[in-house]
């Protein structure tokens, strides 16, 4: 059936994290972005002790537990990211619990592997865990990735740098965290070699190397990972152990990816909701209405951007909630999970930078946090696949083509 | 909850729907273009496949009642065969749903079940008119009360099947509101105009009607003495658009594609390019986009919610959306989108004319 109602659990709860992203994220927002490689620990705590609260334990789909009715897990899951992300886009990638790190661990785990990884998130102290694909010479192609792990016995042994790791250093060095790292089993084999192994914090030859200095999201930090003789127990390669001989690598990745990509466009739209409320205050505080539903050659301009801009959003956020729902019901839906990051990364960008236009010197402030959520709003069509990737994505899933037949 | 897949009994409709607009609208819908019309018995195939009738109350002759995502649902179909042929199809809804959503029990009782008992029959809108701001809640034709009737002047274009329309519903701007008046044909002052070329939807044949102070018995007043609130007829009007914006898009689009992967250039499919692909996968991205939006402002009528304002963000989106596909797929067929043998070129005339849909459709 197609209908859009919010279900009355997630609006109740939407109303609570409004509260919290209203009085306790947007006042210290412009602090963190203007003190980059800070710690937001009283943000961390209480989102910690809220959520153990709750016993929502980790933000994993209905932190592994069954409930009543539907399976909303990744719906409630946009909604909160959404709602954290109007905040502060930069804040929520600090949230405790287990970001990619656990979704990696929730697509490609054994049921033992995510008792043993995922039950942690609801303990005393607040965890954080991170994924680590990017390498210093590729991004995008990620099957390139040199990375080593080497079987010796009992153990692997990894070798090699990852980069542009999001909350690596709040996962492996502020928290007893995890880190899930793709490397590769067999050079020769490109994307079948691709292995997710879990790096627990304080493993000897894990060390962060570098924190980045960024555009924007800089209260969350982007670590440079180097993996060196790093030893793992056996049982760290995520999956069962005779999937190690099966090319199921490079699906285990991407089948991550359909989970948490329109959970990244979920982020960027809330980004863009901020910015598009901000235009509608001051244009109230101006008293300049926005009138709905007239043809072109009777609006004003700034009522047709503002139209636009609405309509933009709306539907790149219907895009979003198709997606998650598709995840819900366990339907494939690496198709409209790329869709859905293509729009919103392309309209968050649009939106934040015509608001901070449409506003002009008010707009261009440092006074204001609008200008921050056009820097904290182009991440989104960049990490977990660039716009183009993700095209790229779309484009072989609607043409059925191979990998090979559109590079 | 939310829910993105349609229901068993919708995909049923929706699967015998493609299957007219496959074999009828599309067989037809090039010699209907350069002609001005489609023939009596497609028109009435479409009809047969109930998709008014559906939605019109068995009190009235129909048998079920409305819902605006099925109707949604059926625009998109239609007008992935032919928006023309959609627009025809449809077009005694566009005088029965106003009157289904304003109108007095009486008029109700009196024009529904004339309607949609029977075969097709050709009722009109007349909404638009000849002025380049032209705007639907601000209307030059005008309506005033004298001696108990009401008297009507002021001139329409676009009217579907003027030259045969057994009724027409006019939208009129009476103390400063728009509101609507039924006129039967044989009115005094009810004048058919002259037929103008447009740049789309040459097989539906529309005319000019020109209001020479045409009277009518105050009872012709759609709601009767306290009118009809036009919101929701606007927000049906939007939404009932913005699915054949969708309709024509998507029609656009898979002809893109399948032309794509066919033609060789550089000893490849010109799909295996990136800068096509790209422009297939942004093609894809936006139908559904828009598509979201009209099925969301469809919902929410049938919740009983005001839609007028996603109706209007959903009518915003697939103008630009139907225009920028349907171009893009000319461009992908090249020279041969540009050519009258490819029905691309039909789509993209069809694509600018989106938002003027509204003024000739209802869901």
């Amino acid at each position: 059936m197609i209908e859009f109602e919010t279900p009355p659990t997630i609006t109740k709860q939407m109303t609570m994290l409004g509260a919290v992203a209203e009085e306790m994220i947007r006042p210290v927002s412009r602090y963190f972005d203007d003190h980059e490689h800070e710690i937001p620990w009283t943000y961390i705590n209480f989102m910690h002790e809220a959520m153990r609260a709750t016993g929502a334990g980790s933000m994993a789909p209905d932190g592994g537990k069954k409930r009543e009715g539907a399976p909303l897990g990744y719906q409630r899951l946009a909604f909160q990211i959404e709602m954290l992300s109007w905040g502060d886009a930069g804040l929520y990638l600090c949230t405790p619990g287990g970001g990619l790190g656990a979704a990696a661990v929730e697509a490609t785990g054994t049921a033992q592997q995510k008792e043993r990884f995922l039950t942690r998130f609801a303990g005393e102290k607040p965890v954080l865990a991170c994924m680590a694909m990017t390498e210093p010479h590729c991004g995008s192609d990620t099957a390139a990735i040199r990375t080593r792990a080497v079987r010796d016995g009992d153990s692997w042994i990894l070798n090699g740098e990852k980069i542009f790791v999001t909350a690596g250093n709040k996962s492996l060095i502020d928290t007893p965290g995890f880190v899930v790292v793709w490397a590769t089993i067999d050079p020769a084999a490109g994307r079948a070699g691709m292995r997710p192994f879990v790096v627990e914090a304080n493993t000897p030859g894990c060390r962060v190397t570098k924190l980045e200095h960024k555009l924007g999201i800089r209260s969350s930090d982007t670590a440079s990972i180097v993996l060196e003789n790093c030893r793992l127990p056996f049982e760290n390669l995520l999956g069962s152990p005779e999937i190690e001989t099966k090319p199921e690598g490079f699906r285990g990745a991407m089948a991550t990816f359909d989970a948490t990509r329109p959970l990244v466009s979920a982020s960027a739209l809330g980004v863009a909701r901020a910015a598009l409320e901000l235009v509608h205050e001051h244009l109230a505080q101006q008293g300049i209405p926005v009138r709905y539903g007239l043809p072109r050659s009777r609006q004003t301009n700034l009522e047709r951007e503002v139209i636009d801009m609405e309509a933009m959003h709306r539907s790149a956020w219907l895009m979003v909630l198709k997606a998650v729902w598709m995840a819900d019901e366990r339907r494939p839906n690496t198709l409209e999970a790329s869709m859905s990051k293509v729009r919103a990364g392309d309209v968050a960008t649009r939106i934040t930078q015509r608001a901070v236009e449409l506003l002009g010197p008010v707009g261009y402030s440092r006074k204001l946090l609008l200008e921050k959520w056009m820097r904290d709003a182009k991440i989104n069509d960049i990490f977990e696949g660039t716009g183009q990737i993700n095209r790229l994505v779309v484009a072989r899933r609607i043409l059925d083509y191979s990998s090979k037949e559109l590079r | 909850m939310y829910g993105f897949e349609p229901t068993d009994e919708q995909k049923m409709l929706i699967g015998a729907i493609q299957k007219y607009a496959q074999k009828d609208l599309r067989g037809a819908a090039h010699d209907a273009d350069e002609q001005g019309r489609f023939p009596h018995d497609v028109l009435q195939r479409g009809w047969e496949l109930g998709v008014l009738q559906a939605s019109i109350p068995e009190a009235y002759g129909g048998y079920g009642d409305r819902t605006a995502v099925t109707g949604a649902l059926a625009a998109e179909e239609l007008a992935w065969g032919d928006v023309a042929g959609a627009l025809a199809v449809m077009a005694p809804g566009s005088f029965a749903l106003p009157i289904l959503l304003g109108g007095t029990e009486d008029q109700k009782r009196r024009w529904l079940p004339r309607l949609v008992e029977g075969d097709w029959r050709p009722f009109a809108a007349a909404v638009t008119e000849p002025s380049f701001d032209f705007y639907s809640g601000d209307l030059r034709t005008s309506a005033r009360r004298e001696n108990g009737d009401y008297v009507l002047r002021g001139e329409k274009c676009m009217v579907p099947f003027a030259e045969t329309a057994e009724a027409f519903l006019v939208f009129a701007r009476f103390e400063d509101r728009t509101q609507a008046f039924i006129l039967p044909r044989d009115v005094d002052g009810l004048v058919i105009g002259e037929t103008d070329p447009y740049l789309g939807f040459g097989a539906l044949p529309m005319r000019r009607v020109r209001l020479e102070e045409a009277r009518l018995p105050a009872e012709n007043r759609l709601g009767g003495e306290a009118g009809f609130d036009p919101q929701p007829v606007l927000a049906s009007a939007n939404t009932a658009a913005a699915a054949l914006g969708v309709g024509i898009a998507r029609a656009a689009y898979e002809y893109a594609l399948a032309y794509a992967k066919d033609r060789q250039a550089f000893g490849v499919p010109i799909a295996q390019k990136q800068s096509i692909a790209f422009m297939l996968a942004e093609m894809a991205t936006e139908i559904e986009a828009a598509r979201l939006l009209a099925w969301e402002a469809a919902w929410q009528i049938d919740a009983g919610k005001d839609a007028f304002k996603t109706s209007a963000l959903a009518l915003t989106c697939a103008s630009d959306m139907a225009m920028t596909v349907t171009d893009r797929a000319v461009q992908i067929l090249g020279g041969h989108g540009y050519i009258r043998e490819h029905p691309v070129e039909r789509w993209m005339r069809s694509g600018r004319g989106v938002p003027l849909l509204p003024g000739l459709a209802a869901v």
